[in-house]
């Protein structure tokens, strides 16, 4: 998967934005002459587990239409940062905005722009007590206020769009793992989020599921929606990200577009991470 | 024998009221303790705080201790209502402790993960409980609800020590004072409580199959 490399297709030109001190491709301002605003906006993101800091001075921005793509080894809070994006983990300073909207500690208002911003887990987590449809209805109804008929012809849409129609009545445990993530996917987008995040989609799934998974969220990718992913599939990196961040150590260590990336890393750290998982 | 057989209608009768109170009881201790569980998993401080010191102390009086409190305290401030019905307040103020703790144990037998999937979703504290988590620890707590559905029965029959005498262990009493046959008329009411305690597991069991295929 580490074989070819996708040269300089990618339909946009996207500016580094990482300004960690410890950065060497160091702090630059995000880009003035770019016309579009961030989507998500990070300034400042500190986060602890109890004496723990696992994240240090994160700044990030994504773009409208970007795929970021999140890489780094594990406990370098690629994870934890996918999670603060919609506050499934609090924060202890720092800001998140999303859609330029600065996101609330907790209520209705977190609720509300929460669904903005659709979540793909590392398991799953599908309502194992609904069906696929109702799964996919559940939240549109609750949260948006859909009628349920206008739901569920959404949701069964969805379920076509991942190459499951005739599962709407299943349960999950009778899915495979690719399958459930793939329902998991279309529930996520049943919200119509303006961001997806993605926390390692493929982690649980045996390697003939991956695939098809990842077929998914390129699809999504080519259609222009905006997507966080945290991943250790480098192949998806290369191909269908705009962007690759590389984390360690809770902090943001270099971002730029995966041809200058996989090129050359830019940092020690991430050519040494690199080194290790592009050999097997 | 002929004895049980002439007062079978006592043991009937008996037996409909401490059903009755046992109905009664259980409705109450399962509304009150789902109220106290919900105050044990909510955000906000001071219910959780109430709800532990409730659940810690109430499960830590004995029940007739209890029973007797009510059927001569409520009288002193005032609240006078019949004995019946104030067994039942007693009886439900005190298993909705243990209520609250079966219930809490459904609740944290559901996955984090279901829980953050819904948050994620956008779903508020109350939709995330009231769609996503009672319904699956509803499964998980079948078993254990009817086990205290069953103590709750057996344990009716305290409610004669405090003066309740048409329940089913009162109606024994009377007729043991009268006939002085105590292995006779209690084991006649032993045999009372055996069938209802057992129909009411096998229903439980009926139920947690049922609901175990629609998993």
């Amino acid at each position: 998967m580490a074989g070819q490399a996708q040269p300089g297709t990618l339909p946009q030109e996207f500016r580094v934005s990482s300004s960690d001190a410890l950065s060497e491709t160091a702090a630059q301002a995000p880009s003035d002459q770019d016309p579009r605003t961030s989507l998500v906006r990070i300034r400042g993101l500190n986060k602890h587990f109890g004496g723990v800091q696992v994240l240090h001075d994160v700044d990030l921005d994504v773009h409208s239409g970007e795929v970021v793509a999140v890489i780094g080894p594990s406990g370098s809070g690629k994870s934890t940062l996918c999670r603060c994006i919609n506050r499934l983990e609090t924060i202890t300073s720092g800001s998140i905005e999303v859609g330029g909207v600065p996101l609330p500690a907790e209520g209705r208002e977190l609720s509300r722009l929460r669904a903005e911003a659709g979540m793909v887990f590392q398991s799953f987590n599908l309502f194992s007590h609904m069906t696929v449809l109702q799964n996919l209805v559940l939240a549109p109804v609750q949260v948006r206020g859909l009628s349920r008929a206008e739901a569920q012809k959404r949701g069964r849409r969805l379920l076509a769009r991942v190459g499951l129609a005739d599962k709407a009545d299943a349960h999950p445990a009778q899915l495979s793992g690719g399958q459930q993530q793939r329902v998991a996917i279309a529930r996520a987008l049943a919200m119509e989020p303006s961001v997806l995040l993605c926390d390692e989609p493929t982690s649980a799934l045996d390697p003939e599921m991956i695939q098809e998974v990842l077929d998914v969220l390129a699809e999504l990718a080519a259609e222009g929606m905006t997507m966080i992913v945290v991943t250790h599939e480098m192949g998806f990196a290369r191909k269908v990200a705009d962007r690759v961040v590389f984390m360690d150590g809770g902090r943001i260590l270099t971002s730029a577009p995966p041809t200058e990336f996989f090129a050359d890393p830019g940092h020690a750290r991430a050519a040494d991470f690199l080194s290790k998982v592009l050999q097997h | 024998m002929g004895l049980i057989v002439d007062h079978i209608g006592v043991f009937g009768s008996g037996l409909r009221v401490s059903a009755e109170i046992s109905a009664c009881t259980f409705v109450l201790a399962a509304l009150l303790g789902a109220a106290l569980a919900v105050c044990q998993i909510s955000p906000v401080l001071p219910l959780r705080v109430f709800s532990r010191l409730y659940v810690g102390g109430v499960r830590s009086i004995p029940l007739l201790v209890l029973l007797t409190l009510f059927v001569f305290g409520l009288p002193e401030i005032g609240v006078v209502y019949s004995l019946q019905w104030t067994a039942v307040t007693a009886m439900g103020l005190y298993w909705a402790a243990f209520f609250c703790e079966v219930l809490r144990a459904g609740v944290r037998a559901v996955p984090r993960g279901q829980i953050e999937a819904a948050r994620a979703l956008g779903l508020g504290f109350g939709q995330t409980l009231r769609l996503v988590v009672l319904p699956q620890a509803a499964r998980s707590i079948i078993q254990p609800a009817a086990s205290l559905l069953i103590a709750v029965t057996l344990n009716s029959s305290l409610a004669a020590a405090v003066g309740v005498t048409q329940e089913l262990t009162g109606q024994t009493e009377l007729l043991d004072q009268q006939y002085a046959q105590p292995l006779l008329t209690f084991g006649a009411a032993a045999l009372a409580y055996v069938t209802v305690a057992l129909w009411v597991g096998w229903l439980a069991g009926a139920l947690d199959r049922k609901l175990a295929v629609s998993r």
